[in-house]
């Protein structure tokens, strides 16, 4: 009976790894048909493989500051953004290792887009003149001659509100401009002493700014809260409070004095970064100490964007470009190709080994490592789609040394199972202690490998970071498929009469086995024994009691407990 | 049946037995010997040769499918560039590399243009690069933390189930003769020292520690209650498991080192230098070496660390005396 709870409980772990194997298949399937964005069984590709330049940036600050996390991130999207802006397309924008940026941008850059991802975020208030809804104009809209039109104010402006501003040439662009056509080059730098025409960052406005007033250096601290009452109760408005330095203080108790009580719109002042209007918010108060509140319709993600994106402002970042690289695509191609035939070759030369060294088990060996690959690549597909992983060269390479460490869990296995062999016991028992000892063995060599993984994933970056990744997926996968597959077939093999009896192809060759029971000097030729008298051998061996049978047998029943 | 097998039945019941503990003087003299060479070699060649990485500079790839002449990168380069240093190599089958301190963003483009020209290829298929010097040193610096911090963990948790800080001092010490070793052998084969090649030793950190571990797991089995034995001392006790995994570590290298070769010869051959060549070399030296110092070193030491230990050496003498 317990013989068959041992198969009912082998199949029942191969049915697990199956299932394991067919739920990412169904997954992937179902993200493929039903077009879900980012499914597919080709996984993506890392710029080394796919061909394309990557970047890698470093921010430099002025004062050496440090940029935080947040800033990073506010300095990607807004990298994102610009490249979005310049038409190139599909950029890969990632934060790695606490510091650096790194771009991959399909194709090599020109000399434009560089100098535009490299350039530092402006943020500056500037008070609204006047603003319009952004109607597109239409294809047969007609061009007008900005240059015939007069650009000089008629009058001297007083301040920087004053409608005065608007030039005859400043209101045609004005009246001709469409948020939805391409209306900034580029790394555009606009002159804070003159007016700017440009429109919000949803493109549903168009504004006529006045000059700069107050710089993005002088905010001191930018932070999303809720509102509380004069009684101190929270509310459940959300709110940005603005604090700025004491030149900020100034400039916008200056500005703040002088909106607060003129007309809608030139009560409002705008917030720019990188030249689009981020927020416009009118003035309710004077506000001489340094500490505003900006509300309206928040919720906690709006503010919290909005925060953060004058916190970035706050400290212009800019960056150097530490390293660029270019791959062609043939050469990433090439090396694709090259790295998944010099996988398929080392395949092939292991099973040729194992096939030499564990005969009948070498089918187990390949059946193993054949379901390995397929669950480390589900496994890829599915990162690539829900994650954005993406593959690289360096991680292809993890995979081809995976091959040997996968390996290697088999062949402590079933060397532990002739050991036991070797016992004496027949193969059943054998399997079953085998395997208690082995998969101690495999568990904290894995473990190894993992920490290794884990460690190195966490604390480095770039193409490091992508080897550690697949060493640490196939270290997971090697113990899935070690218990869930390559175990439980072992066991059933076990029955089967052609590898019980230990035929000499099968891989438990116990007339060889049985050759050692002499002892010292006294080695008996294998061809001699016959594979039947295994009773007989297990016998002698038991009246022999080596400190090694001993010890093994304290170690099974230290493993049963 | 094969000689391979019959071997490893008679190393498992210690009818053929070699011996790794008794000869440790052996083996830390040859470890030693190795180590100073490793260590004189890259000194002898001048030091490390450092990848671009490390240097800082440009480099470009060009196809030269009509084998004209390396001469011509150069002076294409310094048409545009003049008096820069450039340096050639060819790569792969039909690829040039052409390498250069660093250029501006608007010479290097223009360089990578007149490539293509020289060279008639298409301008995309030229591909440009240039990396900051402290890029390399980024990422080394990096490993080293990562290092530092791996090894700490993995010591502990080495002491953790092997219940003996002595077992994780034995596993570093070889470890560390495994990275001068495959450092040495790096320098004298005179590959670029990369990224790459850095992410190999990382990876030899790890492997090396398996395979040790592998090995004292057998070891921790075989001297449970080895204070009682009255037939083996701890030392032989100790030499005993490594015979009995000895098998399966000569299995296990071959099967690590076969497809790591796969990539070596194929790296070189069809890529030339990059990623997959520079880790596979550095993995190559590394997993032969971690195999052999598992055996020869790390097992040695072990048994060396203990054998000063009250209990074990009274152990020892009872049975060395029962022999008499």
């Amino acid at each position: 009976m317990a013989e068959n709870t041992t198969a009912r409980s082998a199949r029942s772990r191969i049915s697990w790894i199956t299932g394991i194997a067919a739920f990412f298949v169904a997954l992937i399937t179902w993200g493929t048909v039903t077009a879900q964005p980012g499914a597919s069984w080709a996984p993506e590709l890392a710029l080394d493989l796919q061909g394309g330049t990557q970047l890698i940036l470093t921010p430099s600050i002025a004062d050496g500051q440090q940029a935080s996390l947040e800033q990073l991130n506010q300095a990607v999207s807004i990298i994102r953004q610009r490249i979005d802006g310049s038409g190139v397309g599909e950029a890969q924008v990632t934060i790695q290792g606490n510091e650096n940026i790194v771009v991959a941008i399909p194709g090599t850059p020109d000399a434009n887009t560089l100098q535009l991802i490299k350039a530092s975020a402006l943020l500056e208030f500037r008070p609204v003149i006047t603003y319009a809804d952004s109607i597109p104009l239409g294809e047969d809209a007609a061009p007008i001659d900005l240059d015939s039109l007069s650009d000089v104010p008629a009058t001297q402006p007083v301040n920087a509100s004053d409608a005065a501003w608007v030039t005859e040439r400043l209101l045609a662009e004005f009246q001709n401009f469409d948020c939805s056509t391409q209306f900034r080059t580029p790394g555009q730098v606009d002159d804070p002493a003159k007016p700017l025409v440009t429109c919000d960052d949803f493109l549903r406005f168009k504004y006529i700014l006045g000059p700069v007033e107050v710089r993005g250096e002088n905010i001191s601290d930018a932070f999303a809260g809720t509102i509380t009452t004069q009684t101190g109760a929270s509310t459940n408005t959300w709110a940005v409070n603005l604090e700025f330095d004491a030149e900020g203080t100034n400039a916008f108790g200056f500005v703040t004095s002088r909106l607060f009580g003129l007309p809608s719109p030139q009560n409002q002042f705008a917030i720019t970064l990188d030249g689009l209007v981020i927020t416009a918010p009118s003035t309710n108060a004077v506000i001489t100490n340094g500490q505003a509140q900006i509300t309206g319709n928040f919720t906690q993600e709006s503010a919290t964007v909005l925060a953060d994106q004058l916190k970035y402002g706050a400290l212009p970042i800019g960056f150097e470009v530490q390293s660029q690289e270019n791959i062609s695509a043939t050469l990433g191609d090439e090396s694709l190709r090259s790295g998944l035939i010099a996988g398929l070759i080392g395949l092939i030369f292991v099973m040729i080994y194992m096939a030499f060294q564990y005969r009948g088990l070498a089918s187990v060996v390949l059946g193993s490592l054949v379901i390995a690959a397929l669950l480390v690549y589900l496994f890829i597909a599915f990162l690539s789609w829900r994650q954005g992983y993406r593959l690289s060269l360096a991680g292809v390479a993890g995979l081809i040394v995976a091959i040997g460490i996968t390996a290697d869990s088999f062949i402590v296995y079933f060397e532990r199972i002739r050991d036991e062999l070797r016992e004496g016991r027949s193969l059943e028992i054998a399997v079953e202690a085998g395997w208690k000892r082995a998969f101690r063995t495999i568990l904290v060599s894995d473990a190894v490998s993992f920490t290794a993984a884990v460690v190195l994933y966490l604390l480095t970056s770039s193409s490091v970071r992508g080897f550690a990744f697949t060493l640490g997926l196939t270290t997971l996968i090697d113990l899935l498929i070690v218990t869930l597959f390559t175990h439980p077939v072992v066991q059933l093999l076990a029955r089967n009469k052609f590898f019980a009896s230990g035929h000499r192809f099968s891989g438990f060759d116990l007339s060889a086995a049985k050759a050692s029971y002499r002892g010292r000097g006294e080695f008996r030729v294998a061809a001699e024994v016959t594979s039947g008298k295994v009773k007989k051998a297990s016998k002698e061996a038991q009246k022999r009691q080596t400190i090694a049978e001993r010890k093994a047998r304290l170690a099974l029943e230290d493993g049963d407990e | 049946m094969s000689k391979f097998r019959k071997l490893g039945n008679q190393l498992y019941s210690g009818e053929r037995s070699f011996d790794f503990v008794g000869k440790k003087n052996l083996w830390y003299a040859i470890a030693a010997v190795a180590v100073i060479l490793a260590v004189l070699l890259p000194i002898l060649r001048g030091g490390f040769n450092f990848g671009i990485e490390f240097r800082g500079g440009s480099e470009f790839r060009v196809n030269n499918s009509q084998e004209l002449p390396q001469s011509l990168a150069v002076e294409t380069v310094n048409e545009i560039v003049p008096g820069v240093q450039v340096n050639v190599a060819a790569v792969g089958f039909s690829d040039l590399r052409i390498q250069t301190e660093q250029l501006e963003d608007l010479e290097s483009e223009e360089v990578r243009l007149a490539l293509a020209e020289a060279f008639g290829v298409d301008p995309a298929e030229v591909a440009s690069s240039f990396v900051g010097p402290n890029w390399g040193a980024d990422v080394t610096r990096q490993a080293l933390i990562g290092l530092g911090v791996f090894l700490l963990l993995v010591s502990l948790l080495m002491a953790f189930y092997f219940r003996s800080w002595k077992m994780s001092v034995a596993a570093l010490l070889a470890l560390a003769h495994d990275l001068v070793l495959t450092a040495g052998v790096y320098a004298g084969v005179g590959f670029e020292v990369t990224p790459a090649a850095v992410i190999g030793f990382l990876t030899i950190l790890a492997y090396s520690l398996y395979d040790t571990v592998v090995v004292f797991d057998k070891v921790r089995e075989n001297t449970l209650e080895i204070e009682l034995s009255d037939t083996r001392t701890f030392g032989e006790m100790v030499n005993l498991a490594v015979n009995q995994t000895l098998v399966r570590s000569i299995n296990t290298s071959v099967v690590a080192v076969l497809p790591v070769g796969s990539i070596l010869f194929i790296g070189s051959l069809i890529l030339g230098a990059g990623t997959l060549r520079d880790i596979a070399l550095a993995l190559f030296i590394g997993t032969i070496v971690g195999t052999y110092s598992s055996i020869f070193l790390a097992a040695p030491i072990y048994a060396h660390l203990r054998s000063g230990e009250k209990e074990l050496k009274e152990a020892s003498e009872r049975v060395l005396a029962g022999r008499e």
